[in-house]
C-alpha cells in the first residue's frame, strides 16, 4: 500500500548502512538490548504501518475523547496494529522539543506518505497567538505538517465548520481547516458532527487503510456512506411524526411514549448524520431515543440557526428528495423535503397549527 | 539573578539555567511551562502559561439560557457533561426552578459515571507514563508477573502468566516494528523511571484493559443522555423520560435500560477495586521515596462540594463531596465558602492576557471584565509569533488568576479528600487511613505529586460506590411512582422575571468549577466561568502569590534536564485541562465583540 520506511529513506539517498545506524539508534533510545536492531530493520523494509499526526488546534478533546469510544475496531487495535499514531498531543508519552521533533522527523521521512488528522481548529486573530504551540501560532504547524501530507481528516465539526469558537462573533477568528489561507493542496475529508459518532472515525481511517483510496466525498467534502441521509429520515419516531403525534412539552405523556420531538425543536429533519441508524456508544442510544431533540451539531454554523428548542419553522410546501450538496446550511427549506417525500404534509400542518393555539 | 521570596512562601530564584517544556503533552488543550534549575538540577522558579484563549462567554452573550449548556459543555469534551450540568445549575438558580427528585438522582448519576471514568482515563493514559516504562515492560516474566497481579489482586481473575505473556508478545511486536507511535521519543531510559519489569507490563496490559473499559462506564451517560462525549441536558430537569411499564415503555427509561445502567455501574465498581485501586497502591509502594510536589497541597485548599443528596437543597449539609477552604495549612479550621460573596472569589489579570480597567484590582465573577490584550513582557526572549522564553514580570498566560479571599489555592480531588479529611468525613477518612496503612507513610505524604494521584484513584471508588446509592435511590422513587423528571414550568420565557442572576457549582473530576450568569430579558446579558484549571494553573497575581502548578513543581529534582519527565508527573498529577481554563469574558461584551478582528 505505501513505500515502506527503508524505501523512503533510499529514495532520499541514504544509504542502507546509514539506515541500518538509524535502527541502533532506535533500539538504543529505547533502551533495548542491540539485538532488536535487526528486527527493527526487517519491520522497517517490509510493512509500515501509515504515520499519523494528529494535530490539536482550539477545541475542546471532545473528538479525541468519542475516537477512543469505538467498540468496533476498539481504540488500542487502531493505534498499536493499524496506524502509527506518531504524535498526538493528547496521548503522546514525549513532551516539548521531543514532541515538536517528531512532526518534523515524520514531515521530512515519509513525504507524501502520512496522514495529517486535525481536531479542532486555528484561530486567525491576534497573528495566531490565541493558540500556541511551541511558542508560535499553532496555524504555522497547521501549514508545516500539511505541507507534505497524503491527506487530512478535519476531525468533527471544529475542523470541518468551525464549531462553537467560531459561533458569532467569533472573537478569536477560529478558522476550518479547508479555509486556512496558504495551507497546501491536499484532499480533505470533513467528519463532522461534535464529536463524530466513535464508529464513523475508526470506519473512515480503516476504510482508508483497507482500500487505500479516500471514501466518496459529497459536495461538502463528508463521506458519502454516513453524511448523505438525514436524521429525520432514518429516525425510529419517524412514523409519530407522520402520524402527527408529537411531545408538547418535556416529561408529558407523548414523551414518556416516545413520540416525535419536532415541536421540542429537533433538528433531525435538517440534520446529515448516521445517529439513527449507527447509533452512539456501540449502539446504545442516540439523543432522540434518550428524549432530546437533535442539536444537528454535524451541521455548518449549527450554533447560530437559533435556539435549539426553537421549532423548525417556516416550511415550504413543496420540494423534492434532496441531497446533502443541495441542501447546505439552509435549514428551513430542507424540512420541506422530507415532508412532501413522505407524504406528511398533513402532519406537519397539523403540528403548526397546533403549536399556534398552545 | 534576583530571588524574591512570594507572599505564599515561596523562593524564587531566576538564575541558572532555564528549561522550556512546550508543548506538555498528556494534557487537555494546550499549555507551557518554563522553570529555571540550578547547579544540582532543582527547580527554583516555574512558570506555567496557558497557550490557548477560545471566547465562549462572549458568544453567549443574547443566547438564550436554556441553550447555555450546550454551548459551555463545549468547553471541554473530556469532563464532558460537568460544564453543562454546572451551567443548568446556574440557570436553575436564577430562576429559582427546582428540579424532580428523578432527575436529581439521574444527573448525580452522570456526573459520577464522569469521575469515575475521568479519573480512569487520567491514571492510565494521562498520568502513567510519567511512572511506567512501557519498553522495560519486554523484559518482564510473565510467570513473575502473574505472582505479582495475584498477590495485589487476589479476586482478579485476569491474572494467569498466559495472559500476560500474550500482551507482551504484542507490546514486542509492536516495538520491534520500529513505529512507536504515542509511546516514541518516550524518556525509556531516564533513571527516573523505577519499576521492576514485571509492573511495568501489568501496568501497560491494564493500560489497554482500562482503554477497552472506559468506554462501556460512559454508556451509563448514552443512556441518559443519547451519547457521549457531550450528552443532552435541560434546564428544569433531564431529558429522558421514565416509563417503566406503560405504553410505549421501550421509547424511555425502562426496566431493560435500569438493567443496563445497573450492570455496568457493578462492572464499574469491580474494575477500580480489582484493577486501578491495586495498581495504584502497587505503582505508589514503588515511589513512596520520591515525595516531591506538594505545592499548595499543605496549605491552601478550596472545595465547592457536590452531589447533592437531595434534590435542590445546596447547602454543604446536603453535598455528599464536601466543601470548604482551608488556608494558611490549619487543617484545625475548614472555612465556610460562599460563591456569590463579592469578598471571597475573585480575579487578578496583571500577569494574564487580559486587560481591566484597574490592573491591580480583583473582580468577582458576577463583575468581571475580561478584554484579551496580548502583550509580551520586555525580559521576554524571541518575538511575538516565536516565544523562546517568557516574561513572568509582565503578562504571560491566557488563564486568569482566582484567588478566595486574596490566597491562591489548589482544587481536585487531593483538596476535595483533605478537606474531608479535615471535616471528619468518615467515608474519606476510612480510604485515606487504608492508604496510609498500606504503603506505610505519614499523613504528610499525602502533600505530594502522589497524595494527588492517590486522592484521585480513591475518589473514583468512592464515586462508583455512589453510582449504586444513586440507582438505588432512583429504583426506590420510581417504585413509589414518582415518574417525574422535568419541572416545565417556568420553561416559557415570559414566566421569568426580567432581570435576575444566579450561580452554579460542581465539583469537576478537576476540582472546583463554578459558572455565574446574569440574564435580562429572557437573554444571557453576561457569563462567567472560574474552572478549576484556572485555579490550579494560574499565573501569579498583583501581590505575586505564584499558582499551584507553579508551586507544586518549586524544589524538585530533575535527574536530566533535557527529559522533562518530572515536571510532566507533577503537572500530570492535577490533570490539567487548559481549554477550560482559557475561555472567560466580559459583562457587558461590548468591548470583546470587537476587538481583533482584522
Amino acid at each position: 500500500m505505501n513505500e515502506t520506511f527503508y524505501d523512503v529513506m533510499r529514495r532520499q539517498g541514504i544509504s542502507r548502512r546509514s539506515f541500518l545506524k538509524f535502527c541502533s539508534l532506535t533500539a538504543a533510545s529505547l533502551g533495548l538490548a542491540p539485538a532488536f536492531a535487526p528486527k527493527i530493520a526487517h519491520a522497517m523494509e517490509t510493512k509500515p504501518r501509515i504515520p499519523v499526526l494528529w494535530l490539536h488546534g482550539l477545541e475542546c478533546t471532545c473528538c479525541s475523547e468519542s475516537f477512543i469510544r469505538s467498540g468496533h475496531p476498539l481504540a488500542k487495535d487502531v493505534i498499536l496494529s493499524m496506524l502509527s499514531l506518531d504524535y498526538d498531543d493528547t496521548i503522546m508519552a514525549s513532551a516539548g522539543h521531543e514532541a515538536e521533533a517528531i512532526v518534523t522527523e515524520i514531515v521530512e521521512k515519509y513525504k507524501g506518505n502520512y496522514i495529517l488528522a486535525v481536531e479542532g481548529n486555528a484561530p486567525l486573530g491576534e497573528d495566531g497567538m490565541y493558540c500556541i504551540i511551541g511558542g508560535k501560532p499553532f496555524v504555522e504547524q497547521l501549514r508545516y505538517a500539511a505541507e507534505n501530507c497524503k491527506a487530512i481528516i478535519s476531525w468533527g465539526s471544529c475542523a470541518s465548520w468551525g464549531c462553537v469558537q467560531a459561533a458569532k462573533p467569533n472573537p478569536t477568528r477560529a478558522t476550518p481547516t479547508h479555509k486556512i489561507p496558504n495551507l497546501a493542496n491536499k484532499p480533505i475529508v470533513k467528519v463532522p458532527g461534535c464529536p463524530p459518532i466513535a464508529e464513523v472515525m475508526t470506519a473512515v481511517v480503516t476504510y482508508l487503510l483497507t482500500f487505500d483510496k479516500l471514501p466518496t466525498l459529497d459536495a461538502q467534502g463528508r463521506p458519502q456512506m454516513f453524511y448523505s441521509q438525514r436524521i429525520h429520515d432514518k429516525c425510529y419516531r419517524r412514523p409519530h411524526f407522520d402520524a402527527g403525534q408529537f411531545v408538547e412539552e418535556w416529561d408529558d405523556d407523548a414523551a414518556r411514549q416516545g413520540h416525535c420531538l419536532y415541536k421540542m425543536g429537533c433538528k433531525g429533519p435538517t440534520t446529515y448524520n448516521a445517529c439513527s441508524t449507527m447509533r452512539w456508544n456501540e449502539g446504545v442510544s442516540f439523543p432522540i431515543q434518550s428524549g432530546h431533540g437533535c442539536l444537528g451539531c454535524s451541521e455548518d454554523g449549527f450554533w447560530d440557526k437559533g435556539s435549539f428548542y426553537e421549532r423548525v419553522t417556516n416550511i415550504n410546501q413543496f420540494g423534492i428528495e434532496a441531497n446533502a450538496d443541495k441542501v447546505g446550511g439552509i435549514a428551513a427549506g430542507v424540512v420541506t423535503a422530507g415532508v412532501a417525500a413522505h407524504a406528511g404534509i398533513t402532519a406537519l400542518k397539523r403540528a403548526q397549527s397546533q403549536g399556534e393555539q398552545k | 539573578m534576583t530571588a524574591i521570596i512570594t507572599p505564599n512562601g515561596y523562593n524564587l530564584d531566576t538564575g541558572g539555567r532555564r528549561i522550556v517544556v512546550d508543548p506538555v503533552t498528556r494534557i487537555e488543550g494546550h499549555m507551557r511551562c518554563e522553570v529555571n534549575i540550578d547547579e544540582n538540577n532543582i527547580i527554583r522558579n516555574a512558570v506555567s502559561s496557558g497557550t490557548m484563549w477560545r471566547g465562549l462567554e462572549v458568544i453567549l452573550k443574547g443566547r438564550d439560557p436554556r441553550d447555555a449548556w450546550a454551548f459551555v459543555q463545549r468547553i471541554c469534551g473530556v469532563c464532558t457533561g460537568t460544564h453543562a450540568l454546572t451551567s443548568v445549575r446556574a440557570v436553575e438558580d436564577a430562576l429559582k426552578i427546582s428540579i424532580p427528585e428523578n432527575a436529581n438522582s439521574i444527573r448525580n448519576i452522570m456526573q459520577l459515571t464522569l469521575q469515575v471514568q475521568d479519573h480512569l482515563v487520567h491514571f492510565y493514559h494521562l498520568h502513567a507514563l510519567d511512572w511506567v516504562n512501557p519498553v522495560n515492560a519486554l523484559k518482564a516474566d510473565s510467570q513473575a508477573t502473574s505472582e505479582l497481579q495475584q498477590k495485589i489482586s487476589p479476586h482478579n481473575p485476569k491474572s494467569s502468566a498466559g495472559y500476560f505473556r500474550d500482551v507482551q508478545t504484542r507490546i514486542r511486536k509492536f516495538v520491534e516494528s520500529g513505529q512507536l507511535g504515542p509511546f516514541k521519543n518516550g524518556y525509556w531510559t531516564n533513571p527516573a523511571y523505577l519499576l521492576p519489569p514485571e509492573a511495568d507490563l501489568m501496568a501497560v496490559t491494564h493500560y489497554l484493559e482500562a482503554l477497552d473499559f472506559q468506554k462501556d462506564i460512559m454508556k451509563i451517560r448514552t443512556i441518559f443522555g443519547g451519547k457521549d462525549p457531550h450528552p443532552n441536558w435541560l434546564v428544569g430537569g433531564v431529558p429522558c423520560a421514565i416509563n417503566v411499564d406503560g405504553v410505549g415503555a421501550v421509547g424511555a427509561i425502562n426496566m431493560e435500560r435500569l438493567n443496563l445502567i445497573s450492570s455496568l455501574i457493578d462492572q464499574s465498581i469491580t474494575f477500580i477495586d480489582q484493577v486501578y485501586i491495586p495498581d495504584l497502591l502497587a505503582i505508589a509502594g514503588f515511589y513512596k521515596g520520591w515525595l516531591y510536589g506538594g505545592g499548595l497541597s499543605g496549605t491552601s485548599l478550596l472545595s465547592y462540594g457536590d452531589i447533592p443528596d437531595k434534590a435542590n437543597d445546596y447547602s454543604a449539609s446536603n453535598l455528599l463531596m464536601p466543601r470548604g477552604a482551608i488556608i494558611n495549612g490549619d487543617l484545625s479550621k475548614v472555612h465556610e465558602v460562599d460563591l456569590r460573596d463579592p469578598e471571597q472569589i475573585q480575579e487578578f489579570v496583571p500577569h494574564s492576557w487580559y486587560a481591566y480597567p484597574d490592573d491591580l484590582k480583583g473582580l468577582h465573577p458576577w463583575d468581571g471584565i475580561t478584554e484579551p490584550h496580548f502583550k509580551l513582557g520586555n525580559k521576554t526572549k524571541g518575538t511575538k509569533t516565536n516565544i523562546q522564553e517568557l516574561d513572568e514580570n509582565a503578562k504571560y498566560s491566557w488563564i486568569k488568576a482566582p484567588r478566595w479571599r486574596g490566597h491562591a489555592m489548589e482544587v481536585g480531588p487531593l483538596a476535595r479528600y483533605v478537606i474531608g479529611y479535615a471535616q471528619g468525613n468518615k467515608e474519606i477518612t476510612e480510604q485515606i487511613n487504608f492508604v496510609l496503612k498500606t504503603l506505610d507513610v505519614p499523613v504528610t505524604a499525602l502533600f505530594s505529586t502522589l497524595g494527588r494521584t492517590a486522592a484521585r484513584g480513591l475518589e473514583a471508588q468512592w464515586a462508583a460506590g455512589k453510582m449504586r446509592y444513586f440507582m438505588d435511590k432512583l429504583v426506590t422513587n420510581i417504585k413509589a411512582g414518582d415518574l417525574a423528571t422535568a419541572n416545565v414550568t417556568k420553561w416559557q420565557t415570559d414566566t421569568w422575571d426580567s432581570h435576575v442572576k444566579g450561580v452554579g457549582f460542581t465539583e469537576a473530576p478537576r476540582g472546583a468549577l463554578g459558572h455565574w450568569l446574569v440574564i435580562k430579558d429572557a437573554k444571557i446579558e453576561n457569563y462567567q466561568c472560574v474552572v478549576p484549571t484556572t485555579w490550579n494553573g494560574s499565573p501569579r497575581d498583583e501581590a505575586g502569590n505564584i499558582g499551584a502548578f507553579e508551586a507544586a513543581l518549586m524544589n524538585t529534582k530533575v535527574e536530566r534536564p533535557e527529559e522533562p519527565v518530572e515536571i510532566l508527573r507533577t503537572l500530570h498529577s492535577f490533570d490539567p485541562c487548559l481549554a477550560c481554563s482559557t475561555h472567560v469574558i466580559s459583562p457587558d461584551g461590548t468591548e470583546l465583540t470587537q476587538v481583533k478582528v482584522r
